[in-house]
């Protein structure tokens, strides 16, 4: 359908900046104005309503980092969702049997990777359509975490939050981001390093220029099925960490289907945030803060409405979002689209 | 797409090779489950025989295969019918719900009419519930360009919760003593019957099948369709309203879901019930795709998916295996479909020239 030409005059930085990110700062400005305001009314609500709003955030910016190696290489992964559950499982298991909680992130991690590396194999080697890659993997994880199953079993403990010395005791800032648990710190550390590795690097240079004209850059040396591959697997590790965070850091134990749409609601924060990792993480923010909301007003009780609307509005918002202020985002150019060597 | 002549024997020919694939796969995935199983420590002939005895062993089994296979034809359907406009339409199950809970309301709240009258109405009320639905993400892709991919599953997760809401408040069952989340049962003059073994819904699911090859392949609505699937930007260069094509598409594939949910209440559970409808509409990306996409391939694929469910219950009593095992299999099977050049290297089978769908078009582009 858009297939003319526009001939669009080159944007200035500062509106290319508020292009890239205007959504993202908005969100955040409008979070500090607001959780400022009612720190002053009710401060201990505030600050717990944004404490879970970060740690709500983690497995989406987690997610969303995953799909966005994948998305700038020019793979897509719609099999996020199967990634997490599949980690969250391996992640679970090893703790609950060996005990050993950093194992068990390792193994979440690895079980992501192996993932990726299937995924990457269907789409990139046997050059599979995509979006049956990724359905494959979520099928599979469904199948294979339902299969092996156990009822009842218990860990000895979840990652416990590390005070980062004074600077927890400083008020409201100190407790919702100085006191954390450790994943929720390192998706934050990730999110800069993905922000900096995709702009700021060569390997982003290659990811970028593999998934907008792979033909281009093979002719220039760089090895297209190696870069998606790589990236894919990256993206692997990404959304296995969101799995061995939701089973070893937020809940503590593994359910059936626990994932419950994350990963699918990650895909939609990576175009939110139109490709960028920051965008994506201001994104994961906005969509982390109406569960932290929507779990805080569910247990005040002092509002008679139905729980299912509650339930409803991280997805129902994402919805808006996603139709209201994202529009026609452009995804890279090759995005989806396997690449034949001539 | 041009009509060609044939005769029976290309036709067999072209039959066998666009087979083929879907029966190989089957065949390498039951393979690799029976690994799995002994790997886990359970023994796969077994398990398989109860799989089997359990979906076509006697008279009972089939008619539960079929039971299991209605709404997946349905939710195959809505499935495949979008991917012919390059549409994924993951929210099947959405629109299903949707059309279970219409259903099951127009089954309960009316009373006095003729079965004739009733079924009908009751069926066409969760179709157009389920068309509903779905032309919601139809029309915010073509006003606002979001994704159906995204919209669609979002739009489940909504449907779970809303259709959750009203089986626990406005149309709960409020006979005495009953706690659960479920509405009335509807009125007898609501339920679709069984003719012997072979569920009339089953029936009216072949019907629709056929009905929406006609649509496809012999109307000019069909034309568009497809052509907006193989080439969007061919399509409005040749005059087609591509943003139409896409609305009309997803109401009609919503529509077909709604009416799998609404089969399902008037014909098997006879209420609505939240719970009772999940994986229904997921399964049905399952078997458009192991149905290459296309209606009629829908049908035999549906009946393999009903098979499994159905004998995966046996399968778990005798054998003590659980169910989900078939969900692997299901992938497995998925993904040997997708990557038919293993298959077709296995059986030296050479590739049917067909209309080529592309399902990852990418996001933004249409």
């Amino acid at each position: 359908m858009e297939g003319t030409i526009v001939h669009t005059p080159r944007p200035s930085s500062i509106s290319r900046f508020l292009r890239n990110y205007g959504v993202a700062v908005a969100v955040v400005l409008l979070i500090l104005i607001g959780s400022g305001i009612s720190y002053s009314i009710t401060p201990l609500r505030t600050t717990a309503v944004l404490a879970a709003t970060l740690r709500a955030s983690t497995p989406l910016a987690l997610g969303a980092l995953c799909g966005l190696y994948g998305e700038r290489s020019g793979v897509i992964n719609i099999g996020i969702e199967g990634q997490m559950l599949l980690s969250a499982f391996t992640a679970f298991l090893i703790n609950a049997y060996v005990g050993n909680l950093l194992l068990g992130v390792l193994v979440g991690v690895l079980t992501g990777a192996v993932m990726g590396l299937f995924l990457a194999f269907m789409s990139v080697t046997l050059r599979m359509d995509q979006i049956i890659g990724g359905t494959v993997l979520n099928i599979l994880a469904f199948g294979l975490t339902g299969y092996f199953y156990q009822q009842g079993l218990t860990t000895p403990g979840k990652l416990q939050p590390i005070p980062l010395g004074p600077l927890a005791d400083l008020p409201l800032v100190g407790q919702v981001l100085f006191n954390n648990p450790p994943i929720t710190y390192l998706t934050l550390l990730l999110v800069a390093l993905s922000q900096y590795v995709l702009f700021f690097t060569r390997w982003g240079l290659r990811t970028r220029a593999v998934g907008e004209h792979p033909r281009a850059a093979d002719t220039v040396g760089i090895n297209v099925y190696f870069m998606r591959y790589a990236n894919v697997i990256i993206g692997g590790c990404l959304a296995g960490l969101a799995g061995a965070y939701l089973t070893l850091e937020q809940v503590g134990s593994f359910e059936r289907m626990m994932t419950n749409g994350r990963g699918f609601l990650a895909l939609a924060m990576m175009i939110f945030g139109k490709w960028n990792p920051l965008g994506a993480w201001g994104a994961s923010l906005l969509i982390g803060f109406t569960y932290a909301f929507q779990t805080r007003l569910q247990f005040m009780g002092t509002i008679e409405i139905p729980p299912q609307f509650f339930g409803m509005l991280p997805y129902l918002l994402t919805i808006i979002v996603l139709a209201g202020f994202v529009g026609r985002a452009r995804p890279p150019a090759a995005d989806g689209v396997p690449y034949e060597k001539e | 797409m041009t009509l060609r002549n044939s005769s029976p024997g290309d036709i067999a020919r072209r039959l066998w090779r666009s087979a083929s694939v879907p029966i190989g796969s089957v065949l390498l995935a039951l393979l690799i489950g029976a690994i799995i199983l002994i790997v886990s420590g359970a023994s796969p002939v077994e398990a398989y025989r109860a799989l089997f005895r359990g979906s076509f062993g006697d008279a009972a089994a089939l008619g539960r295969t079929l039971e299991k296979a209605t709404p997946l034809i349905f939710s195959g359907l809505a499935v495949a019918f979008a991917f012919k406009a390059g549409l994924f339409n993951i929210g099947a199950q959405g629109q299903l719900l949707f059309g279970a809970v219409t259903a099951a309301a127009i089954g309960f709240m009316i009373e006095g009419l003729p079965p004739l009258i009733h079924a009908p109405l009751a069926l066409l009320g969760g179709a157009l519930a389920g068309a509903l639905f779905g032309a919601i993400p139809g029309m915010l892709k073509t006003y606002t360009g979001a994704h159906e991919v995204i919209t669609t599953i979002m739009l489940n997760y909504i449907a779970i919760n809303l259709t959750d809401y009203l089986a626990n408040g406005p149309l709960q069952d409020t006979t005495p003593g009953n706690i659960v989340a479920r509405t009335p049962a509807i009125e007898a003059s609501a339920r679709i019957p069984a003719i012997g073994a072979i569920p009339l819904g089953f029936v009216i699911a072949l019907l629709m099948a056929a009905l929406a090859w006609w649509l496809l392949w012999h109307t000019t609505i069909g034309f568009e369709i497809r052509t907006v699937g193989l080439n969007p930007s061919a399509a409005n260069y040749a005059g087609m309203r591509v943003s139409t094509t896409i609305i009309v598409t997803m109401m009609l594939s919503g529509l077909l879901a709604g009416m799998g949910g609404a089969v399902e209440t008037q014909g098997i559970i006879g209420r609505f019930q939240p719970g009772f409808n999940v994986g229904l509409g997921f399964d049905g990306i399952t078997i458009a795709l192991l149905g290459k996409t296309h209606p009629l391939g829908v049908i035999p694929a549906a009946v393999l998916v009903g098979a499994m469910r159905a004998g995966s219950n046996l399968m778990q009593f005798n054998a003590d295996v659980a169910t989900e095992i078939i969900d692997v299999i299901l992938a497995i099977i998925l993904f040997f479909v997708a990557a038919d050049s293993i298959i077709r290297w296995i059986l030296r089978t050479r590739a049917v020239s067909e209309e080529k769908v592309t399902l990852s078009t990418g996001w933004g582009q249409q």
